[in-house]
């Protein structure tokens, strides 16, 4: 017992000891360092990483970052107001971009470098955030099931043809709800609410919560269509080359692909705006746009930037030109239109 | 001396500031989450109760009621099994069937779907053998969340129960069976009732951390209170809704705390001398007990573990480098100082609740392990404002005086260590006081009565009389930082990343096996605190 206890004391303290002395170094650890940037990014540590490390060697500049979801890393920048440590916010998905600059969170930027390097539909009309990749979100169908002369456009997946052969992603995933923002916008949201309707109709199996199960159900047979996004499917072209499906591109006759960005804008209360301004404008540059897009297997944001081969072996298409900050004017709508439709 | 203090002080004296502290730490956020309903948007309550409301309050109640009934058969019966009977395997499973609780629930509900969805072998062989038409249970519905949930909150109640059975004895159960009763009604009016305290706080922590899962939940896609929590914030971008509806999820756990603590009024169940030697079993039911622990281990930990590391080799390459000994870093020291801290926390609440008996100290007490209800996500928004407020006030009365101060608890360590006291006390807490209501009172009064101060009998007699539970707790809430997702990700400093962080980057971007490497890791470390666990309750 005698040795239990003496145990207990010994580990107990030294535990103790530890816990201080991590204390202690947070407690100093300078936030204030030499030249820095801080980003809050949605967008993971691994497709923004080997950008961030090129970027401090050209610059010597620090780039420090923390990854979470959109919504929560917005609402930090808000609650710490002027206090702010982050610089930057990167996420995907203009609607979150549009949430943040509705909030206040982000600061105009004035650059003639970003206005020519990022085409006007993929930035917002005020200069609060840019794009700086594009995804496709498009339908992919069983290569060994469907031509795709019976594909038409993401509207003609409700029709009766399709009864119990489409798979759908949860509504739930912006993804989704940026898509159908974009279809009230241009078809009103009775039609919308019709055709996501049409949709729940033909499901053959519940809803996915993530596209690579999805797909990965295309081609196992449960059913010979889906709406997906891009680079899922070059991920599962890594994965398996000979994966029996492949990508259509709709609505090519009408408003064209629906596409979304992921971007990143500079916040009100940046300590480092300067810094901040100089790694924005690199992202969109030449040099880094190739990198930004192909680490995700997307497009750049940049047209005089070339995909990735594996990207352009997809084939070229019409992509909506509709600004997408609709997206995020429209979300609300969109979730209320499909959770009426019976779209979880 | 302390009869004076006592009288002079009723309200501070003594323990009772180490009631009123961690209380405090953990009424701060829960308040600012209650501050949510001045802000009202009524149009997104319309459209929720117009819509899916009441089917997701049936689901909560249906996955509720559901993971209640599954971890309480399973874990009851494999905890008498192990702690009363003898057969082959006893010793192995004795401390194996703890093993689920180092898998994260989304990685489990990962697996699971993985194995037995449409994609997965299963069905893929019985397509196979029978061709397409073949029925199959819909897997990413009710049935499948239920089993996934029971899998992993089992050993929970596995554990107290165990312990509770251990600290019975035989004595007991013997003279109900002199008394006339059989084995199973024996069991039934003697032993369960009276280990119902144990038993009740494992259920406790399992059916709170049914009430706040999100991984699993989303995985399935099975609506439930917290999806809409989560669809206020990341879809409305309304945090004060997502606020309101968990103030409402946070009222559940405490009616149903506050429910179990009022049955339990009166009972009082004193630890017996341990005498333990298990009855052995033969034949048929030693190998039916052996069948069924085997069972419940291989699906709950074997089956997932084995696809984890067939995954894992595939991608070991990539994912080995210098930055996951980095991850293991912070994982290590952010687990370890947070069992500590919170551990000694929870003893302070629990002992000093029993020394006092006021009613407001008993409510206070309840009241401080309601973190555990909460979804993390919104937990860590609540502690990240009251911090933040802290935060902006003083450097608000710095700039005043003309200091330039940057705020230094958003960000840092300590920020990230409160959120998991304040998450994990209820973990920590259920087995100590467990332990503690064993405790005979006549143990303690006799070290007084031999002239030890009351420090001298808690720091001699009560601390190595608690050992068992002390270690539970530890092991319970080291695992649980681990595995904490939401708040490690809000609140961590810059490059704190730990798995838990690897795992939810490579997973939201649909990575699931680049995040077996982190997953098996997150296993792996939480066999070492079973481990030792398993070593000490062998030498007794």
């Amino acid at each position: 017992m005698k040795a239990y206890l003496s145990l207990v004391k010994r580990y107990f303290g030294l535990s103790l000891a530890v816990c201080a002395f991590i204390m202690g170094v947070a407690g100093v650890a300078p936030l204030w360092a030499s030249e820095q940037v801080v980003v809050y990014s949605s967008r993971k540590d691994h497709l923004i990483r080997p950008l961030f490390e090129k970027f401090e060697k050209q610059t010597g500049i620090e780039v420090k970052y923390i990854t979470d979801k959109a919504a929560p890393l917005i609402s930090r920048i808000a609650v710490e107001g002027k206090n702010t440590s982050a610089d930057m916010l990167i996420t995907v998905d203009a609607g979150n971009l549009w949430q943040a600059a509705e909030q206040g969170l982000l600061t105009k930027v004035e650059s003639d470098v970003l206005d020519e390097q990022i085409p006007a539909h993929l930035r917002d009309p005020q200069g609060r955030w840019y794009g700086l990749s594009v995804r496709a979100r498009t339908i992919v169908y069983a290569t060994d099931r469907v031509t795709p002369a019976e594909l038409s456009t993401y509207e003609a997946l409700g029709e009766p043809q399709w009864k119990g052969r489409l798979c759908l992603r949860t509504s739930k995933k912006v993804y989704n709800q940026s898509l159908v923002a974009t279809m009230i916008e241009s078809l009103g949201e009775p039609q919308t609410e019709q055709v996501v309707k049409s949709w729940i109709a033909n499901l053959a199996t519940p809803v996915f919560s993530n596209d690579s199960k999805l797909m990965q159900s295309i081609s196992a047979g449960q059913c010979d269509v889906g709406i997906v996004n891009s680079y899922y499917f070059g991920r599962l072209q890594d994965k398996d080359a000979d994966i029996p499906l492949a990508l259509f591109w709709p609505n090519q006759n009408d408003r064209g692909v629906h596409i979304n960005i992921s971007g990143a804008g500079i916040t009100r209360y940046s300590k480092n705006p300067e810094n901040a301004l100089r790694l924005l404008e690199w992202l969109a540059s030449k040099d880094a746009q190739g990198e930004i897009a192909a680490l995700n297997k997307e497009f750049p944001a940049n047209p005089n930037v070339p995909p990735a081969p594996q990207v352009v072996s997809w084939g070229t298409f019409k992509a909506d030109t509709i600004n997408v900050e609709v997206a995020g004017k429209l979300q609300v709508d969109a979730i209320k239109l499909m959770d009426r439709a019976g779209y979880r | 001396m302390s009869l004076l203090a006592r009288r002079l002080f009723p309200f501070i004296g003594g323990g009772r500031i180490a009631v009123v502290m961690p209380a405090l730490v953990v009424l701060v956020p829960l308040f600012v989450v209650g501050l949510s309903w001045l802000d009202v948007d009524a149009s997104i309550w319309l459209h929720l109760l117009d819509t899916n409301f009441f089917e997701i309050v049936n689901n909560t109640l249906v996955l509720v009621a559901g993971v209640a009934v599954g971890v309480f058969v399973i874990g009851v019966s494999l905890a008498w099994l192990t702690s009363m009977y003898e057969f082959p395997g006893r010793k192995v499973f004795d401390f194996a069937l703890m093993l689920p609780l180092a898998i994260p629930t989304y990685v489990l509900a990962f697996v699971f779907v993985g194995i037995f969805d449409y994609t997965g072998p299963v069905q893929g062989l019985l397509r196979d053998l029978f061709g397409r038409g073949h029925w199959f249970p819909n897997v990413r519905g009710t049935l499948g969340v239920v089993t996934v949930m029971t899998l992993v909150l089992y050993p929970y109640v596995y554990m107290l129960a165990k312990s509770a059975f251990q600290a019975q004895g035989r004595g007991v159960m013997e003279a109900a069976r002199v008394l006339g009763k059989g084995p199973w009604g024996s069991f039934f009016s003697v032993a369960l009732p009276m280990a119902r305290p144990a038993i009740a706080a494992g259920m406790a922590l399992a059916l709170m951390e049914t009430l706040a899962d999100f991984g699993a939940v989303s995985i399935f896609n099975y609506d439930t209170f917290t999806s809409a929590i989560y669809k206020a914030w990341y879809g409305f971008f309304n945090i004060a809704t997502a606020a309101q509806l968990a103030s409402i999820l946070l009222l559940f756990a405490l009616s149903a705390l506050l429910l179990e603590g009022r049955s339990r009024k009166g009972r009082k169940i004193i630890q017996q001398h341990r005498v333990q030697n298990r009855i052995p079993l033969r034949g048929v039911s030693a190998w039916l007990s052996s069948v069924w622990c085997l069972v419940i281990l291989m699906i709950a930990f074997i089956v997932p573990v084995c696809q984890l590391i067939v995954w894992g080799i595939e991608i070991s390459a990539e994912e080995l480098n210098s930055r996951y000994w980095a991850l293991l870093g912070y994982s290590m020291l952010l687990a370890l100082s947070a069992a500590m801290i919170t551990l000694l926390t929870a003893f302070l609440l629990a002992y000093f609740s029993r020394v006092y008996s006021e009613t407001w100290i008993k409510g206070l007490t309840r009241v401080a392990t309601l973190g555990y209800a909460l979804p993390g996500s919104v937990l860590a928004v609540g502690i990240m404002i009251s911090f933040t407020l802290i935060d902006n006030t003083s450097t608000f009365i710095n700039e005043s005086i003309g200091w330039t101060v940057l705020p230094l608890l958003v960000g840092s360590v300590v920020a990230l260590l409160l959120a998991y006291l304040v998450r994990f006390m209820a973990v920590a807490f259920g087995p100590i006081d467990t332990s503690l209501e064993r405790i005979k009172p006549s143990i303690p009064e006799a070290g007084k009565s031999l002239g030890e101060s009351s420090l001298g009998v808690l720091w001699r007699i009560i601390l190595p009389m608690l050992t068992p539970g002390l270690l539970t707790a530890g092991l319970l809430v080291f695992v649980d930082v681990m595995k904490e997702m939401p708040a490690t990700l809000l609140l961590r400093p810059f490059g704190w990343d730990t798995f838990a962080v690897r795992i939810f980057e490579l997973t939201s971007e649909g990575e699931w096996q680049r995040a077996a490497i982190p997953g098996l890791s997150l296993v792996l470390i939480g066999l070492l605190p079973v481990m030792i666990l398993m070593k000490r309750s062998s030498q007794k």
